[in-house]
């Protein structure tokens, strides 16, 4: 008891900040309860009825639904193949740069569009990619296309659109963890090298690649975990109904018929699934780590 | 002689080649990077019906300030930047304190409720009961949809920050709680009156990721305040705009005249015109609070 009154300032501290949480992180799964009911705006005030299994039935009877799971999936693996490359190479890059100021102008340059909203880049993308926009002209005096293309406009072009969307806007962020990860190569193995006569590429090949490798898995894992996350608010802003069928991610698909349609259920038993499915791509990613932790790293 | 000659001028010329290439292929990244910025801001400067020919670059091809002009008699953009700045304001303050709050009380080794406390905060970062609950919660079980305070309350808290400065604060010396102990003071007093200010560089990184957080967002707006106008926020308004000239390019996607459907939604230079406007204050703040930003990238590397 006499701790109790001696630690009531840091009580009063922490414990409202314990309820906030419980409030609004922990309570809301309560709600998961809608996704084995038919609970809409309709039915909201007078309660709905369990209907077992059926939300998640007419969820996999749904041609879009499952498109989105199809949709979700590919721009994962595009935003993390092209994200995890793009910033490699611009931090080997940078690596190799010598002078300071120079150094940190890239940097400084390439960070920013990590901080602007993604309604400001989709309006950017909009004047780089409409078919009188830079983009056009430019593969129209190369003589690459002979008639401007609708880039947002057309299914095929979306995925790859968002993949180039978001490595403009996190290459740069992205990029300081293994930029970090590379200032920490001890730098007599570049100069040991260097006496043994390798080249520069040589040299970034056998010294700079092996020193971010335990980086690059750890990211990778993790990426991997997070497959389900493809992004939400750049499908949401960049699509439109000409490309609905490729644009439409499981977030999206919630979004349209929890909010704008009003069938909770529904939408719940989707998320709820999408949920399901990244806490098991989690723990397969930890226990991979756990894994490879084992045999090949360090 | 002259082999050993070769081999240097090789070596020399090599040393000149790499770095200028790549040197080459980081300027042209950078002005990849630039490019839409200064594009949009040249539309903005452009005359509007000369805009919708396109093909303007990073120069107005007509100058005119006719896009500003008409944005700023407009009154509903004074009170959304007000909503705006409002929002971000009380958000950080609110955010910073009390997640320093808590993270100080969880750095206390003697607090008997430190393991339980951290242990439910540490889990909100791997569940999450998704959009729909939480809309049913904020907007239904709270009725917090359709006021203000709907920017500020389901914000007030991050876990991940709050690890950030709970390791900052535990490495600062030990004797100073305890000497201040000693003289009398009361947790809350040692938190306020030594922990808090000594956390100045670690709040101001959290303060700065708070802060653009909140004038970034826009989907609250759409989810809750969607049918209030005068709770809009600069980023949704911008959105909005964005909507209908989406749906004016698939028109011209499909019709002949794009022109003419072009001229129907909000002018091309007007949408850029208020893409400047809310992408600004951070344009203006972030060159001098790069270093900031930086720190906490990396100190959220380190636990992460």
């Amino acid at each position: 008891m006499k701790t109790i009154w001696e630690q009531k300032w840091l009580m009063l501290m922490s414990v409202p900040m314990l309820l906030y949480v419980l409030l609004f992180n922990y309570y809301p799964m309560w709600g998961w309860r809608y996704a084995f009911q038919n609970l809409d705006l309709n039915n909201f005030k007078q309660g709905a009825d369990w209907v077992g299994l059926e939300n998640f039935q007419w969820l996999f009877g749904r041609d879009d639904f499952l498109m989105s799971i199809r949709n979700t999936l590919a721009m994962s693996v595009i935003n993390l193949v092209f994200g995890t490359l793009s910033s490699i190479l611009l931090a080997i890059l940078l690596n190799e740069v010598r002078t300071r100021a120079f150094k940190r102008t890239v940097q400084t340059v390439t960070y920013l569009p990590h901080f602007l909203s993604m309604v400001i880049v989709v309006g950017m993308a909009q004047n780089m990619f409409s078919s009188n926009g830079v983009v056009n002209s430019l593969l129209l005096s190369l003589g690459i296309v002979d008639q401007p293309v609708f880039w947002l406009g057309e299914g095929k072009y979306f995925w790859w659109l968002v993949g180039i969307i978001n490595v403009w806007k996190e290459v740069g962020w992205n990029s300081i963890i293994y930029i970090s990860t590379m200032t920490s190569i001890d730098p007599t193995l570049y100069e040991a090298a260097a006496i043994d006569g390798a080249g520069r590429f040589k040299r970034i090949l056998h010294v700079t690649l092996p020193g971010i490798k335990s980086t690059f898995v750890v990211l990778l894992i993790m990426n991997i975990g997070h497959l389900m996350e493809a992004g939400f608010e750049l499908q949401y802003l960049l699509g439109n109904p000409q490309v609905y069928d490729n644009s439409r991610t499981i977030d999206v698909f919630v979004m349209e018929y929890g909010v704008s349609n009003g069938k909770f259920g529904r939408a719940i038993a989707a998320g709820m699934f999408k949920s399901c499915v990244a806490i098991v791509l989690l723990f397969a990613a930890n226990f991979i780590a756990k894994k490879l932790d084992e045999d090949t790293l360090i | 002689m002259s082999v050993i000659e070769a081999i240097k001028r090789r070596m020399k010329k090599r040393d000149i080649v790499f770095p200028l290439v790549n040197g080459l292929i980081l300027c042209l990244m950078m002005f990849i990077t630039l490019y839409p910025v200064l594009n949009t801001v040249a539309i903005s400067f452009n005359d509007g019906t000369d805009a919708v020919r396109g093909g303007i670059g990073i120069w107005p091809r007509v100058f005119s300030t006719e896009a500003y002009r008409s944005l700023f008699t407009d009154e509903q953009i004074y009170n959304a930047f007000f909503i705006s700045v409002a929002r971000t304001v009380i958000t950080t303050v609110l955010n910073v304190v009390l997640t320093s709050m808590l993270a100080f009380s969880l750095s206390r080794k003697e607090y008997m409720l430190r393991k339980v406390i951290t242990l439910v905060m540490v889990l909100t970062m791997y569940v999450n009961a998704g959009l729909i609950p939480n809309y049913l919660l904020i907007s239904k079980t709270l009725k917090l949809s359709k006021t203000f305070w709907v920017y500020i309350i389901p914000t007030m808290f991050s876990c991940f920050n709050m690890i950030v400065i709970r390791t900052y604060i535990t490495g600062l010396p030990e004797a100073l709680v305890e000497s201040a102990r000693i003289d009398g003071a009361n947790d809350f007093r040692i938190f306020w009156q030594i922990i808090f200010p000594l956390c100045m560089p670690v709040l101001a990184t959290v303060a700065l990721f708070v802060a653009v957080g909140s004038w970034n967002q826009w989907f609250d707006t759409q989810l809750y305040n969607g049918s209030k106008k005068y709770l809009y926020t600069l980023q949704y308004l911008l959105k909005m705009k964005l909507a209908t000239s989406m749906q004016s390019m698939n028109a011209a996607n499909t019709s002949v005249d794009a022109l003419a459907n072009a001229t129907k939604s909000t002018p091309i230079t007007i949408r850029c015109a208020i893409t400047v406007v809310s992408a600004l204050p951070i344009l203006v703040v972030y060159p001098f609070l790069q270093r900031y930003f930086v720190t906490g990238m990396v100190l959220g590397g380190v636990k992460g």
